[in-house]
């Protein structure tokens, strides 16, 4: 196959970027062919820094079949004319890192690897590259400056790494996930490949199934499956029975989706569509005993941390959205500050110059927007009605319910409870009852635990 | 290929030169879209997203936001640079920022010329609706020239774009993440043990007043009405082409006459000018370039030692390379230790009965006062005071004093008087060619006719000449200015001292900043936008 015939092969195939955005795969490697280089120098680069919390994709991949990585890379090095590769990988992977050196070695014994791949005249070489752990050097553009030794910061795009990416070199740049893709598109062809999934996305998916399911793990399903199919039917539905209540997908760049949603197929559009995004596949099930505000604010405060702190609308923005989520899970919100939460979000959407900022409020408007009355729980009536969030619970002990067994009092960390102030005995009872100092209080629930006698409340 | 584009923005066309940003082809429609981290003279680094615009695709009519600063114009590109939700949007970004922002407005040494300030008016902010929310850092003042005031940083970035891309100094650096993010010397030292050459273009670039000198200039009027004190002033070649901007007249223009006034009616006895030093160090400079061309075995090339900037990097960067730097002090510090014993002694004074203060373009001749014993040729501080041009002023307008419309004076006698070739000494090339003509001079008792530099290729900021003394002996000239520029030169130096090849140069001139001394400002603060 010449470079152009590979090319147009992937461009049939329908292939989409899976790291989240879902950009064409041949029209990005179309553009790393056509792009001219000044020394002659391009680069293929794979991005292993899976940062989702919850998502596990890219290692299973790597860590399953580094090969199909290496091979893929080493097609798209022919394909647009480099001979040089990159695979940024989080140092957290150990096994996937061991793993690809295995395999980068094996292929140099072989001849998949190196000077004159097997008697073609074609040199591809790759070199592993360590991440930190930054979230943020999972964007491209942070991720190819940090390759170059730099602080991982996003860069404007246009220009995209197509046309000025490694050391302002023309790069194709491509998730794990979508390698993975390549060689069984070219083994099998782009007719047979972009037979399975929908119109909208061809091939398949890795999803992370985490949170409240029963069955969790990695699955595989073809694009057009529907939620209701994977959560329910491969996922068995909530753990312990709990009726279902939302699924996060896409991590913190994305959006929850509620059970209104649950019959919409998976594809890059429709996810899109209902205000999330496909992400890199991390997909967290919560149940009846999560509370979006709180879900709201872990997500935005990982963003806190892991925003760059370049642009101001996300380095601010994240911090500010942040204590409105935490005043308003303390039941000090009002109504402006909800008004708040959604300007500073559009600021954030309209204005960030990366993905990371642009989609940060992404958890936080999506609930706003599919449990308004959660919101308007905590902030007019002070209550979290999942019951999750602990400054608006209150725990009581039923008077004649307690027997004054004392079990509670024992295991309070917080020495908040104690005999009834009078002290007195309810008939047919040998103890005076039990009091929670609710100014002592910290709200851990052990009494609740403890107490064999179903005494205790929580509100 | 077409070299023009043609774009609509705000339903007007347009037609630019290809890769104009639409920041700059609005401006040919006189549509100003608000900037903050922007500034001309770095590469846009995108960070305050106060640019925003929309992006319209004609076709489908969906808007795409873009960052007007680094977004190149295309053809047929329709733009939109103002409409509700943009207003909103950068509104909303604007309050953010001011949340992070200390609202001490009033005591900032920036009020007046800041370019957050500006913008809050413009947009006209009267509150902000978010919680305000600071960094909580210290300061690093650990060098009184460059302070960082990290509370009042928006971490716009420009100081670290013009630290590392512009002067190759790489002092500055993001450290933390989030909104932990802090502007300082990698690993959370101060900058006294940083790389930092005091150059200042950090300061030059910031929006905000949060890097400023700390320099306790109203002591000046203490020291002047000390009856036991002899106060004596001189000024910088600079000084005069830049302090006028802030008394409201033309930048660039003039006024002399008017400084030497406004220095007497602040009390200084005598006023002096740099300009006769700067001869000094021409007439030095020179000699020291004809002895090392005329004595077999000198080190050459020979590096100019004027600007402080520079000498701080040579002596960080180019230890070996030290004996190649002239041996001449600059100018001010050659006039500092005149003052203090020359003059002194003529006056019937004691060094330390002398009040000495200079006013410079630049902070680092503040370090350069208190470098070394060497500034102290009298056994105390051949300076008491270095002021910036931006100080002196500040002093001026404390004192109420009329600038514009003072009488001219004239500078005092015997260090007043002054030739020409010391005015040139503040623009890039000056000390060489002032040098060079003088060096011609010594050798042929006749005046060079003018040099012909030309531009290195590929090296924005360094020219080259070659000029013949006398048959066989051809100077061959470099001038560098803005210190990123120093690396390829000093390289192809080395080079030749390894390779045992010819030198490329005799004569290497260094400015740190770009254009030298009098295009910059510490003089006055600009705006952007």
């Amino acid at each position: 196959m010449t470079p152009q015939q590979i090319i147009d092969e992937i461009k049939k195939s329908g292939l989409r970027g899976r790291g989240g955005a879902g950009f064409p795969t041949g029209l990005k490697w179309q553009a790393g062919h056509d792009a001219v280089s000044k020394d002659g120098i391009k680069y293929v680069v794979c991005n292993a820094d899976e940062g989702d919390p919850g998502a596990y994709m890219d290692r299973s991949t790597i860590e399953g079949d580094p090969h199909s990585i290496l091979e893929a890379m080493t097609i798209c090095g022919r394909a647009i004319g480099a001979n040089k590769g990159f695979i940024y990988i989080r140092a957290e992977y150990p096994l996937a890192v061991h793993r690809l050196e295995v395999a980068m070695e094996q292929s140099h014994k072989a001849g998949l690897l190196g000077k004159n791949i097997l008697g073609s005249g074609f040199d591809f070489d790759i070199e592993i590259r360590l991440g930190a752990g930054a979230f943020v050097c999972g964007e491209e553009t942070a991720l190819l400056r940090s390759i170059e030794g730099k602080r991982g910061m996003p860069t404007p795009k246009p220009p995209f790494p197509a046309q000025a990416g490694l050391w302002a070199e023309p790069t194709v740049i491509n998730n794990v996930e979508t390698w993975a893709n390549i060689p069984v598109i070219l083994t099998k062809g782009a007719d047979w490949y972009n037979k399975i999934g929908d119109d909208d996305s061809k091939g398949t998916k890795v999803f992370a199934l985490t949170g409240k399911i029963a069955n969790s793990g990695l699955v595989e399903v073809p694009m057009g499956t529907t939620l209701r199919e994977i959560i329910f039917e491969i996922g068995g539905g909530c753990k312990n029975g709990k009726k279902f209540k939302g699924v996060q997908t896409g991590g913190p760049s994305g959006g929850i989706l509620c059970d209104k949603e649950l019959d919409t197929p998976i594809d890059y559009g429709a996810l899109m569509r209902m205000g999330s995004m496909m992400g890199s596949g991390g997909m967290i099930v919560m149940d009846e005993d999560d509370c979006v505000v709180d879900v709201a604010k872990f997500y935005m405060d990982f963003c806190v941390d892991e925003s760059c702190g370049k642009c101001s609308p996300c380095r601010i923005g994240t911090r500010q959205m942040a204590t409105i989520l935490d005043k308003i899970t303390r039941g000090n919100g009002t109504m402006e500050d909800l008004q708040k939460l959604q300007d500073i979000g559009g600021a954030m959407k309209a204005c960030s110059l990366c993905a990371l900022g642009q989609s940060a409020p992404n958890p936080t408007l999506s609930t706003i927007r599919k449990f308004p009355e959660e919101y308007l729980a905590h902030i007019k009536d002070k209550k979290c009605p999942s019951g999750k969030c602990k400054h608006l619970l209150s725990f009581s002990i039923d008077a004649d319910k307690c027997i004054g067994c004392g079990m509670c009092q024992k295991n309070c960390p917080a020495d908040a409870i104690a005999n009834n102030p009078a002290n007195e005995i309810k008939e047919g009872k040998k103890l005076a009852w039990k009091v929670i100092d609710q100014n002592k209080c910290i709200k851990c629930g052990t009494c609740k635990t403890v107490c064999k006698f179903g005494a205790v409340s929580k509100k | 290929m077409a070299n023009k584009v043609t774009l609509t923005i705000n339903g007007k066309s347009v037609t630019v030169p290809a890769g104009t940003t639409i920041l700059n082809a609005a401006k040919e429609l006189g549509i100003k879209i608000p900037t903050l981290c922007y500034t001309p003279d770095l590469p846009a680094w995108a960070s305050c997203g106060m640019c925003v615009i929309k992006n319209v695709d004609p076709r489908t009519g969906r808007a795409r936001m873009a960052r007007a600063c680094c977004t190149a114009a295309t053809n047929g590109m329709v733009i939109v640079t103002q409409d509700a939700e943009l207003m909103k949007a950068r509104r909303t970004v604007l309050e953010l920022i001011l949340s992070n922002h200390p609202n001490d407005c009033l005591k900032c040494s920036r009020s007046g010329q800041c370019e957050l300030q500006a913008l809050a008016q413009e947009f006209g902010l009267r509150s902000v609706r978010f919680q305000e929310i600071l960094k909580n850092q210290e300061p690093d003042a650990s060098y009184p020239e460059v302070v960082l005031y990290r509370n009042k940083c928006i971490n716009c970035g420009r100081c670290v774009e013009a630290c590392q891309q512009m002067q190759n100094v790489w002092a500055l650096e993001y450290n933390g993440r989030g909104d932990k993010t802090v502007i300082g010397p990698v690993g959370g030292v101060d900058l006294a043990h940083s790389p930092c050459v005091h150059c200042g273009q950090c300061a030059v670039h910031c929006p905000t007043g949060a890097i400023m000198s700390l320099n306790p200039i109203n002591s000046v009027f203490d020291k002047l009405a000390d009856p036991t004190l002899t106060s004596v002033v001189a000024i910088a070649p600079s000084v005069r082409a830049a302090i006028g901007e802030e008394f409201g007249f033309k930048p660039g223009t003039l006024t002399t006459g008017k400084i030497y006034a406004a220095l007497r009616a602040l009390g200084f006895k005598y006023v002096f000018d740099t300009n006769f030093a700067a001869d000094l160090t021409i007439m030095e400079e020179a000699s020291e370039l004809v002895e090392r061309l005329t004595t077999s075995g000198s080190t050459m090339p020979m590096f100019t030692s004027c600007c402080p900037g520079w000498v701080d990097y040579a002596e960080k960067h180019y230890k070996d390379l030290l004996p190649n730097l002239s041996t001449a002090k600059s100018p001010q510090a050659m006039q500092g230790a005149m003052t203090k014993t020359y003059f002194a002694d003529k006056i019937g004074k004691k060094a330390k009965e002398i009040y000495n203060v200079s006013v410079m373009p630049c902070a680092a001749k503040l370090y350069e006062s208190q470098r070394d014993k060497s500034m102290k040729s009298s056994g105390v501080d051949d300076y008491d005071m270095v002021l910036t041009t931006r100080e002196l002023a500040q002093l001026i307008k404390e004192a109420g004093i009329d600038f514009a419309n003072l009488k001219e004076e004239a500078a005092d006698s015997p260090i007043g008087a002054y030739t020409g070739a010391g005015t040139i000494f503040g623009a890039t090339g000056g000390v060489m060619e002032a040098a060079v003509r003088t060096a011609y001079y010594l050798v042929n008792k006749k005046e060079l006719g003018p040099i012909d530099f030309k531009d290195v290729r590929g090296l924005d900021g360094v020219k080259e000449a070659e000029v013949t003394v006398k048959k066989g002996l051809v100077l061959k000239l470099c001038v560098i200015h803005q210190l990123g520029n120093v690396e390829g030169i000093m390289q192809k130096i080395r080079d030749a001292y390894k390779n045992k090849t010819e030198q490329p140069y005799t004569f290497v001139e260094v400015m740190a900043c770009r254009g030298g001394c009098v295009w910059w400002w510490w003089t006055a603060i600009r705006c952007y936008g």
